[in-house]
Formats: C-alpha cells, sequence, structure tokens
C-alpha cells in the first residue's frame, strides 16, 4: 500500500512515466523490426503491411487536418499520384527503386503545391468540398487517360518479396510518426498552430497562413505520396484510378478521428483499430465494417472530439483520482 | 452541321438538370436555414430511389404516384435524422456547427450505403414502367414521358416549396429563422421546430429526386457521393439558401454538362462541373445568383 501510494504523488508518478517512455516506445518498435525473422507467414505480414500503410496516411493526413485544421478531402489525390510517379520511373524508365519511391513522394509534394496555391483560397467547409471536388476531377481523368490495369513486369514478379516490403511500409510509418513527433518541437508549429486556432488574429500577429498552410500541405502530401509508392511496390497489378479513389481519403479521415486528430498517437490507434476491425470482420461480414466505423466515426464526433486516445487519457485520470482516494480513505 | 444531335443533347441536358436543380433545392434549404451541410443527401436520394422502386416493384405502383408514399417516408426519416443527430450540432457556433455537420453526415453516408448494400445488394437498379420507351417527337426531337413528366414534377416541387416559403406562417417562420435565429426566436418562432421542419423538408425533396432517378436513370447504394457532389456544385453555383437559383443552376449544369460533350468529350462530362465549381468557389464565393 505504501509502495503504490508513494508511487502516486502526483510529480513523482509523472516523473516515472517520463523516464519509462522511451522503454515504452523501444519496446513496441522493437517486436515489428523482428517480425520477419520469426514468422514467414504471408497472412501476418500483409495484415501488419496494411497496418502500417494505413497508419503513414492516417499520420499524414493528421499532419494537414490536425495541425493546420485544415480538413482536405483530396487527399487520395496525393497518393495517386505518388504511386502512378514511382511506378512509372521504377518499372517503365528502371530507376532503382529508392530513387524513383523518393521521387514519386517530391511528386506528390510538388502536385500538392499548385492544388494548395488553388484551394486555400478556399475557407473552412469550402476548402473540404473543393478539395474533393477537385480530387474527384482528377480521379475521372486519369481513370480516362489510363484505363487498363497496371501489372508488374514478369521478372520483377518472379523475383516478388514480402520482406521488403514490410520493412518500407515500417520505415515509412516510423519516419511519418518521428516527424509528427519532432513537428511540435519546431519553431514553424507555433504558426501553423495558430493558422489552426484563429487565422485572422494569426495574420494580425504577422504570421503567413497561406506560407505556413503550404508547409504543412507539403510535409502531409510527401508523407502521401511515399505511401502511394509503397503501395505501388507492394501491389503486383491494380488500376491507376483505384490509387486516385476517394475512400483512400475517407479511410484515413476515419481512422484519425476514430484515434484522435491533431495527437500523435491517435493516427497510430486508430490506423491499427481500423484495419484490425475491417479484417477481422472480412471473413464472416463483408461491408459491416463500414456500418461500425460509420456509427464510431459519429459517436466521436459528436461525444468524444478526442478520440480514443482522449477516452484513454479520461480512463487513465479516472483510475487515478480512485487509486488516489483509496489511499487516502 | 447537323444541328438535331446538339439538340437534342441539350433537350437531355435540360431534363437531367431539373433533377439536379430538385437534389440541390433540399440540400441548400438545410444549410441555408440551419446550417447544417448534409453530405448525406446523395445517400438520401439514393434511399428515396429505392423506396420508390420497392414500391414499384412489390406492389405496381406508379412512380409518379408513389411520390406520395416516398416523399411522406422520407419526410419522417429526416425528422428522426434531425432528433437523433443533427440537433445536437445546432447548439454549436456556425463554423463548428458546419464542419461537424459534414463530418456526422460522412459517417452518415458510409453507414446508409453499406445498409443499402447488406439489404438490396450493390447491383444497379431501374423502374421500368410500361410507358418507359415511348415519347413525343418533335421535328426529328425526342422528348421520353419520364423525363418530361419528371422535369415537370420537380419544377413544381421546387415553386410549391418557393411559395410555402413566402406565402405561409410556417414558410416566413423558416425564413426569419435563416436569417437571424436569436431575433427569430425572441419573435417567439420555436426555432428547434423549425429547424426540425426544414430538415425533413430537404430530405422530403431527396426522396423526390430519388424517385425521379429511379425512374430514368439508375439507382445503386454507390450513387450517393456523386449525387451530393452535384448537388453541392449546383448549390455553390447558384449561391448558399437561394431556393429558385438553386433550381436555375441545376439546369445550368444539365445543359453544360450536355455541351461539354462537344468540347472536351463524353468522358470529360463529370469533371466540367466539378472544375467550374471550383472557378466559382474562387472567383464569385457567393454564387450566382446569391447576395452578399
Amino acid at each position: 500500500m505504501l509502495a503504490t501510494g508513494r508511487l502516486l504523488e502526483r510529480g513523482e508518478y509523472q516523473r516515472w512515466i517520463r523516464l519509462a517512455r522511451p522503454a515504452i516506445v523501444g519496446l513496441l518498435i522493437a517486436p515489428t523490426l523482428l517480425v520477419p525473422q520469426f514468422t514467414d507467414r504471408r497472412d501476418t505480414l500483409n495484415l501488419l503491411f496494411l497496418v502500417y500503410l494505413y497508419v503513414s496516411m492516417a499520420q499524414s493526413w493528421n499532419i494537414l487536418a490536425g495541425y493546420a485544421g485544415q480538413i482536405n478531402l483530396g487527399h487520395a489525390a496525393f497518393f495517386g499520384v505518388g504511386a502512378w510517379a514511382t511506378r512509372g520511373l521504377w518499372t517503365d524508365e528502371s530507376v532503382p527503386f529508392l530513387v524513383a519511391f523518393f521521387l514519386g513522394g517530391l511528386a506528390a509534394m510538388l502536385f500538392a503545391l499548385v492544388f494548395g496555391l488553388i484551394t486555400f483560397r478556399l475557407r473552412g467547409v469550402y476548402f473540404a468540398i473543393g478539395t474533393l471536388a477537385l480530387a474527384e476531377a482528377m480521379r475521372i481523368t486519369v481513370a480516362n487517360l489510363l484505363p487498363n490495369i497496371e501489372t508488374l513486369p514478369g521478372p520483377t514478379i518472379a523475383r516478388y518479396d514480402l520482406e521488403p516490403r514490410y520493412y518500407l511500409a515500417l520505415g515509412l510509418m516510423l519516419f511519418v510518426s518521428a516527424t509528427v513527433w519532432l513537428l511540435p518541437r519546431t519553431r514553424i508549429s507555433l504558426g501553423i498552430l495558430a493558422v489552426r486556432e484563429d487565422e485572422a488574429a494569426a495574420e494580425a500577429c504577422g504570421v503567413n497562413p497561406l506560407l505556413h498552410k503550404l508547409v504543412a500541405l507539403a510535409l502531409s502530401s510527401f508523407f502521401a505520396g511515399l505511401a502511394g509508392g509503397t503501395f505501388a511496390y507492394y501491389h503486383v497489378s491494380y488500376y491507376p484510378s483505384f490509387t486516385f479513389s476517394p475512400v483512400w481519403t475517407f479511410d484515413a479521415v476515419l481512422a484519425t478521428f476514430i484515434g484522435g486528430i491533431g495527437t500523435l498517437a491517435g493516427p497510430i490507434v486508430g490506423g491499427t483499430f481500423f484495419i484490425w476491425v475491417r479484417e477481422r470482420l472480412a471473413v464472416s461480414l463483408v461491408d459491416v465494417h463500414q456500418i461500425i466505423f460509420g456509427s464510431l466515426f459519429i459517436l466521436v464526433v459528436l461525444l468524444l472530439p478526442g478520440g480514443l486516445v482522449e477516452g484513454w487519457h479520461r480512463v487513465h485520470r479516472l483510475a487515478l483520482r480512485l487509486l488516489s482516494r483509496t489511499k487516502e480513505g | 452541321m447537323n444541328l438535331e444531335p446538339v439538340i437534342q443533347n441539350l433537350v437531355f441536358g435540360l431534363f437531367v438538370g431539373g433533377l439536379y436543380g430538385i437534389a440541390a433545392v433540399g440540400l441548400s434549404l438545410a444549410f441555408g436555414v440551419q446550417k447544417v451541410l448534409n453530405v448525406a443527401h446523395g445517400s438520401l436520394i439514393m434511399l428515396g430511389g429505392y423506396v420508390s422502386f420497392w414500391i414499384f416493384t412489390w406492389y405496381g405502383i406508379d412512380p409518379f404516384l408513389a411520390i406520395f408514399i416516398t416523399a411522406p417516408l422520407l419526410f419522417a426519416f429526416g425528422v428522426a435524422l434531425h432528433l437523433g443527430l443533427f440537433r445536437f450540432v445546432t447548439r454549436l457556433g456556425e463554423e463548428d456547427r458546419i464542419k461537424n455537420s459534414l463530418l456526422i453526415s460522412f459517417g452518415l453516408t458510409l453507414i446508409l450505403e453499406n445498409v443499402a448494400i447488406k439489404l438490396w445488394t450493390a447491383d444497379e437498379r431501374a423502374v421500368t414502367t410500361s410507358y418507359a420507351g415511348d415519347g413525343l417527337t418533335i421535328e426529328g426531337i425526342a422528348f421520353p414521358y419520364t423525363r418530361v413528366a419528371s422535369l415537370i414534377v420537380a419544377a413544381i416541387c421546387v415553386f410549391a416549396l418557393y411559395a410555402f416559403l413566402n406565402r405561409t406562417f410556417a414558410g416566413k417562420a423558416i425564413r426569419a429563422t435563416s436569417e437571424d435565429w436569436e431575433a427569430a426566436s425572441l419573435m417567439g418562432i420555436n426555432v428547434q421546430r423549425t429547424y426540425v421542419i426544414a430538415f425533413a423538408i430537404g430530405t422530403a425533396l431527396a426522396g423526390i429526386a430519388g424517385a425521379l432517378v429511379s425512374v430514368s436513370y439508375l439507382i445503386a447504394p454507390g450513387i450517393g457521393l456523386t449525387w451530393t457532389l452535384k448537388a453541392l456544385v449546383v448549390v455553390v453555383l447558384a449561391g448558399m439558401g437561394s431556393i429558385l437559383g438553386a433550381f436555375a443552376a441545376g439546369i445550368l449544369l444539365g445543359l453544360a454538362e450536355a455541351l461539354s460533350i462537344y468540347l472536351v468529350g463524353a468522358a470529360y462530362r463529370e469533371v466540367v462541373g466539378l472544375v467550374l465549381f471550383v472557378l466559382v468557389l474562387l472567383v464569385r464565393p457567393q454564387g450566382l445568383f446569391g447576395r452578399r
């Protein structure tokens, strides 16, 4: 009793948490690095690949929506451009994959800057529907220009190995998450957050809203482009218009909101939860997952705007209060 | 150049434009009155289409007559939706209201679409009446009965709504609330009840639009997003909250899409509306028929 009581002294407890945090993060990451060494079950690797891809997409969407406050419903276009550029450079121009991958991210970013210069003239909800309209226009155009299914060349298929795909997606997820972790520790993030809270007030304080929104968009689209490149590396054949499908945006929105928008952990929790539930249900009940996510999403928006992460914090605080009360009593 | 196919195309553009108009009017009403942006509007159209399809398939009731069943059903559904969901966002400030209603109705879209897939499969369906292929032909231009009737029904509904909003007490209460809900509530108008009525009229209009879509076009669970985008495009073209303007802008969009076939080809017909939409947003955010 005494030991737990001392542990729960407010400052003491928080210092422990702070000290333990790097160790906890390390313990969470280490097994993911080792998974392919212990299993070659394709279903496990494929499932984890999807988790990493979805977390990356959600995290990249979160940069613009959660930190800069811009609800971008055209995120799929960046994913599509990244996939298209990476696949084209890699298979048609025989550029080494990692170079093509990086260039794919850059291509998505360049596209996004043009996209942003147009759509950032719109505010709030008009931005949201404007981005959705432009992304849909892109999808239809791509479906018209590239109507044929895109398949990897025969020799590449023969050499296809799941392990590097696994590590690419894992690396991407860690890279995006590290960036989001670093973001609040930079000077520019102060401007980005100021724009999210009140654009006019930020401008009055000498913060250039357009510039800060473009920085957030550049980061967001770069990672979405890399996620597209990862998809292009992973999938043997797909229709190019599929990578522009609004589903990529909507899934990222759902995962981010359910996990907790504007937090580092939110997209990780949300993306993992999303894939886990979806794959769980896919076996028995096709399409029911969307009904569940739709309902959860509405509940989160109405009752728990901080998502699962906020829910965890509430439970945590409640548990602490109850424990300290039993100590006193 | 032979003008006949061009005119025929424009006539079909006019017909589909009437549907865009009535689809947009419902969306515009909810947005104008309570600042609720319901992106599930297209899915409600889909729902209306299915209701009218099943009434026709099971009971053989003509889809135009079935509107008298479809519209009240969707009206009731709208009341339920507002009381169960959208009521909660009307407590917020205007900006959060729009944002949260957008998010909620996005979740609602997912639910409605997938429930529809579960219940009725993803197959495309259409109501085929006994007079489906018939029509008038004037100077070589075809006017199919179903489409002419759809346009007339759409126009009647829109003008009836306009008269309701301008001539009746309840309608004037809706307009007063949309202009300034605080002042309206001080004048003794029950704002929450006005919101419910306006929202439910919007969903009833979506039901009518769905019934008209099912007669001349296809319905499937996935058509929601397409129709929502069409309605949004038209609402933005017209300017938020303008009823007759929304109908006119719908017809304009239908004609523009028909003409665009000659400029960019049929494959890019859908793109034209979307690009037009973004351009109008950039240049004239208050819409073509809107006032500042």
